[in-house]
């Protein structure tokens, strides 16, 4: 159960991400099954990228089962996270919202949860 | 492994004088008192004024914990907690116990001193209690996970899961939990049970924690969980579950449940009835709290982010999920688990390396945050319905 590429780690045959071993930079040139990619970003250890093409709606399958579905269509070597996938259970809340939004006096706003 | 045998059969692998306060109002009085002989008493808590059955239960049962030797009550005088059957239950379980109230034991100075006396009496005298050989079947061992990221699920929890299955195989008790982050777990938790009845009981307290995170709007689901490059609660419940290992699951337990016999326990920690207290535990110390009142002696704590705490009572084992973070924070992790990623290591490997420490910490290693002094704490109110039938293994 090996990846195409040594910074990728492959948990389950059925899984379409993969999970990055350790930090990659943006434009880094990646091995993937349809052929060489570029990194999509920096990503820290610990992201997912995917390793086939997804359609909207597809399971995300990790570790063998489903961890969620696409909301967009999904390129092999895209990162695979918030942006780009939903749980079927819960809405992930996170602070990425919080980091961008500034209301100009340089206090960064939190995110509060969506009514 | 030696351990400190207790009138109710029970061995403790620590020997810790506790300290607590009964309303908040008495907190500052109760941290001073510890203040001079912080290693061998240990600061525990209620902050509410209002009566609440869980926090009786967890009091009593933390109390009596197999690593508490003598506890010392510190009341304000007006608060509603009820210190009389407190008070009655640590006396019937053998220890040595004293209340000092606040309002009649003349204010904050002179409870201060009067709490110091009598804990430097009790601290000299447990450390001429004799020892009694101890099993690894006597131990109870909970584990959490807090501050995950996308290593934990592949490192970290895998291990510790290989770790529960040595345990569980020499017929220690093992107990894994929050429901709320199992979420997804659900039918392979089942197929797990004992017992059809109990599969069933899993089934609905994951069905149960489905829908309290959905009425509070969050799942248990932080923002550096998403940095860390996790995206959904399922994909982070997947990747706790790893730390159940492979065992059957003997029973479903709540908090200050204490397991009847050896085996793998899941904890329902979410509170039934309709959503009342906010969330079912605001902080992973709320959970190492509920492990402890059901008769954890340790705790292990898988970390991918980078958590430091420790706990009052009870070692806290700290495994690093994540190879970088375990870079920056070595001395404050006990186990590198980032090793499978940055070395190959396998989690079997790991797993057996965790196996060897807990058995380490329980003849009397100091785990990295006993030794910083890390003495977390905090309890807070829930409401439970107490385990059905099918529950406990006969």
């Amino acid at each position: 159960m090996t990846a195409p590429d040594k910074r990728l780690l492959l948990l389950a045959l059925q899984d379409n991400v993969y999970v990055l071993r350790g930090a990659i930079q943006a434009g880094e040139p990646m091995q993937f099954p349809e052929g060489t990619t570029v990194a999509p970003a920096d990503l820290g250890m610990g992201h997912k990228l995917a390793r086939h093409p997804i359609a909207l709606g597809d399971a995300i399958i990790k570790y063998g089962t489903q961890i969620g579905s696409a909301t967009q269509v999904i390129a092999p070597g895209e990162h695979v996270h918030l942006h780009n996938v939903t749980s079927n259970y819960t809405r992930t809340h996170s602070l990425e919202d919080a980091r961008t939004v500034d209301d100009g006096d340089g206090v960064v706003l939190g995110a509060g949860p969506d009514p | 492994m030696q351990g400190v045998l207790r009138q109710d059969g029970r061995k403790g692998i620590r020997n810790i004088v506790a300290v607590a306060y009964l309303v908040e109002c008495a907190h500052h009085v109760a941290r001073e008192i510890v203040s001079p002989t912080r290693d061998n008493a240990h600061l525990i808590g209620f902050p509410g004024c209002f009566p609440n059955p869980y926090a009786q239960t967890m009091m009593e049962r933390l109390c009596t914990h197999p690593n508490v030797g003598a506890v010392l009550l510190i009341s304000l005088g007006c608060e509603s907690f009820n210190r009389y059957r407190l008070q009655r239950v640590i006396r019937e379980s053998g220890r040595p116990v004293q209340t000092l109230t606040i309002q009649e034991d003349g204010g904050t100075r002179s409870t201060i001193d009067k709490g110091r006396a009598w804990v430097a009496e009790q601290v000299a005298e447990l450390a001429t209690v004799p020892l009694v050989p101890m099993t690894v079947s006597e131990l109870v061992v909970g584990t959490v996970c807090g501050g995950s990221d996308g290593t934990s699920g592949i490192t970290g929890n895998p291990a510790v899961g290989y770790a529960f299955d040595a345990l569980v195989n020499e017929d220690a008790t093992c107990i894994f939990e929050e429901t709320g982050e199992l979420i997804g777990c659900e039918a392979a938790m089942e197929g797990r049970a004992i017992t059809p009845e109990l599969g069933k009981a899993i089934r609905d307290s994951v069905d149960k924690a489905a829908a309290y995170y959905a009425t509070l709007g969050f799942g248990s689901f932080a923002a550096g969980n998403a940095d860390g490059g996790l995206t959904t609660i399922e994909e982070k419940s997947l990747g706790a579950y790893a730390k159940s290992g492979s065992a059957p699951i003997s029973g479903l337990i709540k908090p200050g449940d204490i397991p009847p016999k050896g085996g793998l326990y899941l904890m329902d920690v979410v509170p039934d009835g309709e959503v009342r207290f906010g969330f079912p535990n605001i902080s992973d110390n709320a959970e190492i709290v509920e492990m402890m009142a059901s008769g954890a002696h340790m705790t292990l704590f898988v970390t991918g982010r980078g958590s430091v705490v420790g706990s009052a009572l009870a070692p806290v084992v700290k495994i690093a999920a994540n190879p970088e973070m375990y870079q920056r924070l070595r001395d404050d992790m006990d186990i590198n688990a980032g090793r499978v990623i940055s070395e190959g290591a396998s989690a079997e490997e790991i797993g057996q390396e965790i196996f060897a420490f807990v058995k380490d910490v329980a003849a009397g290693l100091t785990t990295k945050s006993e030794a910083l002094g890390h003495t977390e704490f905090i309890l807070t109110y829930k409401s439970f319905d107490p385990i059905g039938p099918a529950c406990l293994p006969v």
